[in-house]
């Protein structure tokens, strides 16, 4: 019985020390979700949709960083996901036991958890460099440099967990490899699949670093490729850091946009993942 | 079952234990060895539609299957059995050339299929398999509606007009006994049938393709009695047309559908025969011993 009681309180106080440690993450995030949601729409209004960055002093909104920040996202997710689907379907499919797979997928990691500065640093050197200049395609380069081993990784995960029976009963139909992969085993790992890019999507949308080395910014509209983009990372960057009021309100609303859109994209990943038909 | 057949052995399945003594072939064979010779004259009349001569298997190093021989009469049901890690089911994985999806298994001998070695290394293996299809031990339907799971296949080997596409799934769900529970819901989910439905559903998938022989790689060890029965009505249908190889680990099931019997041990073929004899009068001791259940 003692040994009991004793086991008891040692068990009361070890799920004391997590609730403690759980209540410390938790209410740093939610702090810091109030904040953001207080500062944030304290100053929204509805300009920060039709509005440009304003010049010091000046009231304004944040179009020209929404949109820039949408361009460059969507080219990095366009450029960056199928060379990354292509390079998990090769680790997945055609090379599982070759060296090839092995080294790629070590370089992966590393690529994953490289610090984006060094990514930026780099399309610095290859492109902005070479161009003479800043522009959105360098900075959609960068983010997609950061979207092709997130996507690489889920999409190998992904395409293993599809059990390998169903691979064999397809192939045994007489069905060619390429059918095989792109009718039987993409459909049955689509959830997670778009799960993938829609952290990849999230991970970027949120990326200062690059984008200050490649596209810069922009304080008016542009949609020029070539040329300077906005965005709301490197905009809410130099904003929070000035010393004028109305620049600040516009960098924690940017702020509170970025966030609430990775929310929005992290739910649907989240949901699409635990729709998952049980395998 | 003995409608369909026109040769003993399917009848003797039922009638040998009782009297053994009717069947013209048991007759003329008191002795062990002239039953053997005659067991074996009365396949050897048969129509071979597989031959496997001398047949070796290797999972990398590992000799899985040594130097096996036999024939898969045409519109017959060959039985493997024995004890888990014989090869029976590495011998029928060699039939379709499946062990090829894996780099360290290779096959040596021959197989002819209509006299021709689809061992060879230019044999086009989605053409072998089209012609050798399988169904597996655990049901695969893929992840799309019942009429997809076997239009997929049609469609990439036949050009199909809507309604011949229909006609002939509706067909290959007739075969495999299973129409009359899906038809209200061919556009639901593969994945939504019971596990006995998903099995019968991946038969169908098989025979839409029209293939010459079927291997059945245990196809109902995991199904209830009920869709095994289901399952074992669709096998006795389906060799009106079809050359069948099926593997199992029920002898009730191997005695109950197959005309022929292999029984397999430690990746040797033990002994071959007429289902009835092999299971009543057994020439090796082994044979009787693990279908009398005392090892395996």
């Amino acid at each position: 019985m003692a040994i009991y009681k004793s086991r008891r309180r040692r068990s009361a106080f070890y799920l004391g020390l997590c609730y403690v440690a759980v209540a410390i993450g938790l209410g740093w995030l939610a702090i810091i979700l109030a904040t953001l949601l207080f500062e944030g729409f304290r100053n929204f209004s509805l300009t920060v949709f039709t509005q440009m960055t304003p010049p010091p002093g000046a009231e304004g909104g944040l179009l020209n960083a929404i949109t820039g920040s949408l361009i460059m996202t969507t080219l990095g997710v366009a450029i960056g996901t199928p060379l990354g689907m292509l390079a998990g379907t090769y680790m997945a499919e055609y090379g599982r036991y070759s060296k090839l797979t092995f080294f790629v997928r070590f370089i992966n990691d590393i690529l994953l958890s490289a610090p984006s500065i060094v990514i930026g640093l780099f399309v610095y050197e290859v492109m902005v460099v070479r161009m003479g200049h800043f522009s959105a395609l360098a900075g959609a380069a960068a983010l997609a440099v950061i979207v092709v081993p997130v996507v690489v990784r889920t999409t190998e995960d992904m395409l293993l967990l599809v059990p390998d029976t169903l691979r064999e009963a397809a192939r045994a139909l007489g069905l060619p490899r390429s059918i095989v992969i792109g009718k039987v085993a993409y459909r049955a790992a689509r959830a997670g699949l778009v799960t993938g890019v829609i952290l990849a999507i999230a991970r970027i949308s949120g990326e200062t670093a690059p984008l200050l080395f490649t596209a810069l910014n922009n304080q008016f509209f542009s949609t020029n490729l070539n040329a300077p983009m906005s965005s709301l990372p490197a905009v809410i960057f130099q904003f929070a850091l000035s010393p004028y009021k109305e620049w600040q309100h516009l960098a924690w609303t940017g702020a509170l946009l970025i966030t609430l859109a990775v929310l929005a994209l992290s739910i649907t990943a989240r949901a699409l993942q635990t729709q998952r038909p049980a395998k | 079952m003995n409608d369909v057949s026109n040769l003993p052995p399917s009848h003797e399945v039922e009638s040998a234990a009782k009297a053994p003594a009717g069947i013209p072939d048991r007759g003329l064979a008191p002795a062990v060895n002239s039953v053997a010779k005659i067991r074996l004259d009365t396949i050897s009349n048969l129509d071979q539609k597989v031959s496997i001569r001398n047949l070796n298997f290797y999972y990398g190093d590992q000799l899985a299957l040594k130097n096996v021989s036999l024939p898969l009469c045409a519109k017959k049901v060959t039985a493997f059995i024995g004890p888990s890690g014989c090869g029976k089911s590495a011998l029928l994985r060699v039939l379709n050339r499946m062990y090829d999806l894996y780099p360290k298994q290779r096959a040596e001998g021959e197989v002819l299929l209509d006299g021709v070695n689809i061992l060879r290394p230019e044999q086009d293996l989605n053409l072998l398999r089209a012609r050798v299809g399988m169904v597996f031990q655990k049901p695969t339907p893929f992840p799309m509606s019942i009429h997809d799971n076997i239009a997929f296949g049609l469609k990439l080997y036949e050009k199909l007009s809507r309604s011949e596409l229909a006609d002939r799934v509706e067909a290959a769900l007739k075969r495999a006994a299973l129409w009359d529970e899906v038809k209200e819901k061919l556009h639901a989910s593969g994945l939504s049938l019971s596990g006995g439905q998903q099995q019968r559903l991946c038969i169908a998938r098989t025979v839409a393709l029209q293939p010459e022989v079927i291997l059945l790689d245990e196809p109902c060890s995991a199904l209830d009695p009920i869709s095994t029965a289901k399952v074992e009505e669709t096998i006795d249908e389906l060799k009106e047309n079809y050359t069948i190889a099926i593997v199992t680990h029920n002898m009730q099931q191997a005695a109950r559908v197959s005309e022929h019997t292999a029984f397999m041990y430690l990746g040797e073929l033990i002994e071959f025969g007429v289902t009835a004899q092999v299971f009543t009068s057994p020439e090796k001791k082994k044979t009787q011993n693990y279908i009398t259940g005392r090892f395996g």
